[in-house]
C-alpha cells in the first residue's frame, strides 16, 4: 500500500521546521519560499496547517503536463518530477487544485513533494508529531483529502 | 558569505533616505550579530548622553548569523537603542517569523536615525525598500494596524510594529511583531515613537546560505537530541506542557515569588495563576516561534467581554507581575490585562510592577483616589490591572503617570524605595533574597532589573546544568559572568535563551561554525559574549552610571524574607559585588580595567570610559 504524509493540523506549533528542512534537504539553503511543504496560519482558530502535495491518485498536474515531466509512480504512489524535461510552463501549477506546486524562478524549476524517494525529512524533522509518514489507508486518505481540500483556498494565496 | 546576508539598510527618517550598506565584517566576527552587533553600531554612532527619545537617539533592529536558519531555535531578533526607561542601553530581543523574514529579504539589520516629521512605516519587500505615510495608522492598536499593513502590502509579510503605547512614548512602550511577539524591556517602542515611525513591513524571498551543510546538520541533529530528552525543552518538558508559568509552583514552594510588591515571597493564590492552572483552563494548543522545537507558546481562550476571543496567553514574568506582584489570583483578568499590553504594546512586567507600586502606594496613603480618577486601587483588584492596563497604553488619568515606570511614579509621590526596580527597570519575577545570585543578575544587568541577562535561576532552582544552592552568596560571581557572557553569545547568534537549558557553549560553537564558516575555538565564542558585556557596560559608563547604580531596592537589602527557607535573609550583595567586578577584570569601582579592554580588543569609547 502507498504510503503518505499525514498531517494532524491540531498538534502542529507553527514552527517551520519542515519548510526549513524541505529547502535545506532539496536545495543546501534555507528559504521557505522554495520549500513544497508550508505552513498555513488560521489566526482566527489559533490554528497553523502544514499543507504539502497529496500526490492525487488522478492528478490533474500530471495530466496537463505537455512533456511527461511530472509521471505518477503507481506503486509508490508518489508524483515524481523530472527537471530535465521540464519546459516550466507552468500549467502544474495552475492546475494543482490544492495549490501545492509552485515556480520558482531563481531555481528555474518546478517546487513539488517527492517524499525523499520514501524517507520525508520533514516528518523526519517534525518536533510536534504534527507530521507523521504512514500507509494510507481508505479512512486516512479521506481525511487527508478533506483537509487539504479546505484550506486549498488559502493556500494558494500562500503560494503567490 | 555564509550566515550573514552581509546587507544592512540605513533609514534616516528626517531626510526620509534610504541606503543599503554593506556589513562590516570584522565588527560582525567580534560581535556576531542581533544584541552584541547591535550595541556595537549603537556605541560607534550615538552619545551615550544623548536623551533617548530625541533624534539624536537610534534604533536598530538586528538578527544574527543563525537567524533564519534552523538551528536551535534560531528565529530571534534583536532591537537596540538607548532605552528610555534606564537610560542605559537597551536590547530587546524577539521571536515569532519577523526576524527571519528580514533575512530572507537579504538584511541582516536596519538602521534607523533621525525622526519623520509625519507617521511612516518602512515597507521591504527584497529589493524594493520605502517609506510610506502611516498617517492612517496612528492611534491604533497593535493588531489592527498589523492586519492593515498585511492588507495593503504583501498579505503573508511580516510586521514589527508599536501600539498607542509607543506613539506616546509610555517608558515602557514595546516594539510587537507577529502581534503577540515582544521586543518587550525598557522602552524600545517608545524610541520608536519617537522617531514617528510605526511599523517595519518585510516580506523575503531569498535563500540564506550556511558554509557546511554537514557540519552544520549534524550539530543542529545532536542539539535537538538533547533539546528533545531534557526535562525543561522536551516534547513532554515543562516549557511544552504548561509554558513558561510552569514556574509559578516551582518559585512559589522555595518561597521565592514575589509578593504584593515584594512584601512578600509566597503567594497563596500561586495555583490559580500556574502554567498547571493555565493549561487545564484556558489552553488550547501550543505555538511555538520560528525554527523552534519547544514550543512554549500558549495559545489561549478568553471566553467573555471585550476581549474575548483565541489570543496568546502570559509569560511567566507577565502572568507574575499582574499576579503574585499585584496579590491578584484571577488568571481570567491576567490573562485579558496581559493581552491589552500586546494590543497597545507595553511591557507586561514594567506594567505590572508598576500597577503593584502604586496599589502600594495608595494603600499606605501617599496616593489618593483623586489622584486615581475616583476609585481605590488595592492589592488584589482584578478589574484595576485591567483598567490602569488600558489608562497606560493611552497615557489617560492615572495611566499618564503609570506611563514613567514604577520608579518616576514612586519617586513623584515622596517614595521611591517601594519602586522594585533596578536602574529605574522593573524586577521580574525571582526574589533576589532567595535567589542570592538572581539579586547579584539584577543589580549587574547591563539593561537594569532583568532576569534575561544572566539567567541564575536555572542553575540555582532548575538544577540546570548543575545544581546550586540559592542562599549562597560563594561562588555566584564566577557563575554569573559565565551565564552573562554565554548569554551575550546567545542573543547575538541569534537564538533563543531557553535553548540553554539544554545545550551550552560547546553546541551553540558548533552551530555557528557550521552556519558562518568561521573556525572559531569555544572559548573564543564566550569571549565575544564578554566583549558584548564589557561593550555594553562601556556605554553605561558613558551615559554617567556608576557603582552605586549597581545595586537593589532597599527592600531587598534592609527587610528580610518572613517566611520559607530564605527566612531572615537579604539580598547580601555586598559580598558579591567587589568580588563579581574582580572575577569580570574591573576595579573596584566597576570600571573595565586597560589589560582586560585590551585582552577583549576594545577601547575606551567615552570621556569617562
Amino acid at each position: 500500500m502507498a504510503k503518505g504524509i499525514f498531517i494532524t493540523p491540531e498538534k502542529c506549533t507553527g514552527c517551520r521546521i519542515c519548510e526549513l528542512t524541505c529547502s535545506f534537504s532539496k536545495f543546501n539553503d534555507f528559504n521557505p519560499k522554495d520549500a513544497s511543504i508550508r505552513i498555513l496560519s488560521v489566526e482566527e482558530e489559533g490554528l497553523q496547517v502544514p499543507m504539502t502535495c497529496i500526490q492525487c491518485d488522478e492528478p490533474d498536474c500530471v495530466e496537463v503536463c505537455p512533456v511527461e515531466a511530472l509521471v505518477k509512480d503507481q506503486e509508490t504512489g508518489v508524483v515524481n518530477y523530472n527537471q530535465e524535461l521540464c519546459i516550466e510552463c507552468s500549467a502544474c501549477v495552475e492546475a494543482c487544485p490544492y495549490g501545492s506546486i509552485t515556480y520558482s524562478v531563481r531555481l528555474s524549476r518546478i517546487i513539488k513533494c517527492d517524499q525523499c524517494s520514501g524517507e520525508p525529512q520533514c516528518v523526519k524533522s517534525c518536533p510536534s508529531g504534527a507530521l507523521e509518514f504512514k500507509e494510507l489507508d481508505s479512512e486516512l486518505k479521506e481525511k487527508r483529502e478533506k483537509i487539504a481540500a479546505h484550506y486549498s483556498q488559502a493556500y494558494k494565496e500562500v503560494a503567490k | 558569505m555564509y550566515g550573514w546576508t552581509g546587507k544592512i539598510i540605513r533609514v534616516n527618517l528626517t531626510e526620509k533616505k534610504i541606503t543599503v550598506e554593506d556589513l562590516n565584517m570584522d565588527d560582525a566576527k567580534l560581535y556576531l550579530g542581533g544584541r552584541g552587533l547591535g550595541s556595537k553600531i549603537l556605541c560607534d554612532e550615538v552619545d551615550p548622553k544623548v536623551d533617548p527619545l530625541s533624534p539624536e537617539n537610534k534604533l536598530i533592529f538586528m538578527t544574527g548569523p543563525m537567524t533564519g536558519t534552523y538551528a536551535a531555535c534560531a528565529g530571534r531578533f534583536n532591537v537596540v537603542a538607548k532605552a528610555p526607561l534606564t537610560g542605559t542601553i537597551g536590547a530587546a530581543n524577539s521571536g515569532g517569523h519577523f526576524g527571519p523574514e528580514l533575512k530572507f529579504a537579504g538584511y541582516d539589520g536596519i538602521i534607523f536615525e533621525g525622526k519623520a516629521d509625519k507617521p511612516v512605516y518602512l515597507h521591504i519587500c527584497d529589493d524594493t525598500i520605502e517609506l510610506k505615510s502611516a498617517e492612517h495608522l496612528w492611534g491604533k492598536d497593535v493588531f489592527e494596524t498589523t492586519d492593515l499593513l498585511l492588507e495593503e502590502n504583501e498579505r503573508y509579510a511580516r510586521v514589527a510594529c508599536i501600539g498607542p503605547a509607543g506613539e506616546k512614548q509610555v517608558l515602557f512602550a514595546t516594539v510587537m511583531n507577529d502581534k503577540d511577539r515582544a521586543a518587550g524591556r525598557s522602552g524600545m517602542g517608545a524610541v520608536m515613537g519617537s522617531k514617528n515611525l510605526k511599523a517595519v513591513v518585510v516580506k523575503g524571498t531569498k535563500p540564506i546560505k550556511v558554509a557546511d551543510k554537514e557540519r552544520l546538520t549534524a550539530a543542529v541533529m545532536d542539539a535537538r537530541n538533547k533539546l528533545k530528552e531534557n526535562g525543561v525543552t522536551g516534547p513532554n518538558g515543562g516549557l511544552a506542557t504548561y509554558g513558561t508559568e510552569v514556574l509559578v509552583n516551582i518559585l512559589n514552594e522555595t518561597h521565592g515569588l514575589p509578593t504584593r510588591n515584594w512584601t512578600a515571597s509566597r503567594f497563596e493564590g500561586g495555583e490559580l495563576i500556574s502554567g498547571e492552572y493555565l493549561a487545564e483552563n484556558y489552553l488550547i494548543r501550543n505555538k511555538a516561534c520560528f525554527a523552534c522545537t519547544i514550543g512554549c507558546g500558549r495559545v489561549i481562550r478568553i471566553a467573555d467581554g471585550k476581549y474575548k476571543g483565541i489570543v496568546a496567553g502570559p509569560e511567566y514574568e507577565s502572568g507574575w507581575a499582574y499576579g503574585a506582584s499585584c496579590g491578584v489570583s484571577d488568571l481570567n483578568s491576567i490573562n485579558k490585562a496581559n493581552h491589552v499590553c500586546n494590543l497597545l504594546g507595553l511591557d507586561p512586567i514594567s506594567m505590572g510592577a508598576t500597577i503593584a507600586c502604586a496599589m502600594e502606594l495608595y494603600e499606605k496613603g501617599y496616593i489618593t483616589k483623586e489622584d486615581l480618577g475616583g476609585r481605590e486601587l488595592r492589592f488584589g483588584d482584578a478589574e484595576g490591572i485591567i483598567e490602569f492596563t488600558e489608562l497606560t497604553g493611552y497615557r489617560k488619568g492615572f495611566g499618564d503617570i503609570l506611563a514613567l515606570g514604577s520608579y518616576r511614579m514612586a519617586e513623584k509621590y515622596g517614595h521611591p524605595e517601594l519602586s522594585m526596580s533596578v536602574k529605574k527597570q522593573e524586577m521580574p519575577a525571582y526574589d533576589g533574597r532567595v535567589l542570592q545570585g538572581m539579586g547579584l543578575s539584577y543589580a549587574t544587568s547591563n539593561r537594569g532589573g532583568c532576569h534575561v541577562r544572566g539567567y541564575l535561576t536555572s542553575p540555582e532552582i532548575l538544577g540546570l546544568p548543575v545544581k546550586v544552592d540559592p542562599l549562597a552568596t560563594e561562588g555566584k560571581a564566577e557563575l554569573l559572568k559565565t551565564f552573562q557572557d554565554l548569554t551575550a553569545v546567545v542573543d547575538s547568534s541569534d537564538i533563543c535563551l531557553f535553548s540553554t537549558f539544554a545545550i551550552g557553549l560547546s553546541e551553540i560553537a558548533e552551530m555557528l561554525r557550521g552556519v558562518t564558516g568561521i573556525e572559531y575555538t569555544d572559548e573564543e565564542v564566550l569571549r565575544i559574549g564578554e566583549r558584548i558585556w564589557n561593550l555594553e557596560k562601556l556605554f553605561n559608563l558613558g551615559a554617567g552610571f556608576t557603582r552605586k547604580d549597581d545595586t537593589l531596592p532597599e527592600r531587598l537589602l534592609k527587610e528580610p524574607v518572613t517566611s520559607g527557607p530564605a527566612k531572615g535573609r537579604v539580598a547580601e550583595l555586598d559580598k558579591m559585588l567587589d568580588e563579581y567586578y574582580q572575577v569580570r577584570g574591573w576595579d573596584k569601582d566597576g570600571i573595565p580595567t586597560d589589560e582586560k579592554l585590551e585582552e577583549l580588543s576594545l577601547k575606551k569609547m567615552f570621556a569617562n570610559a
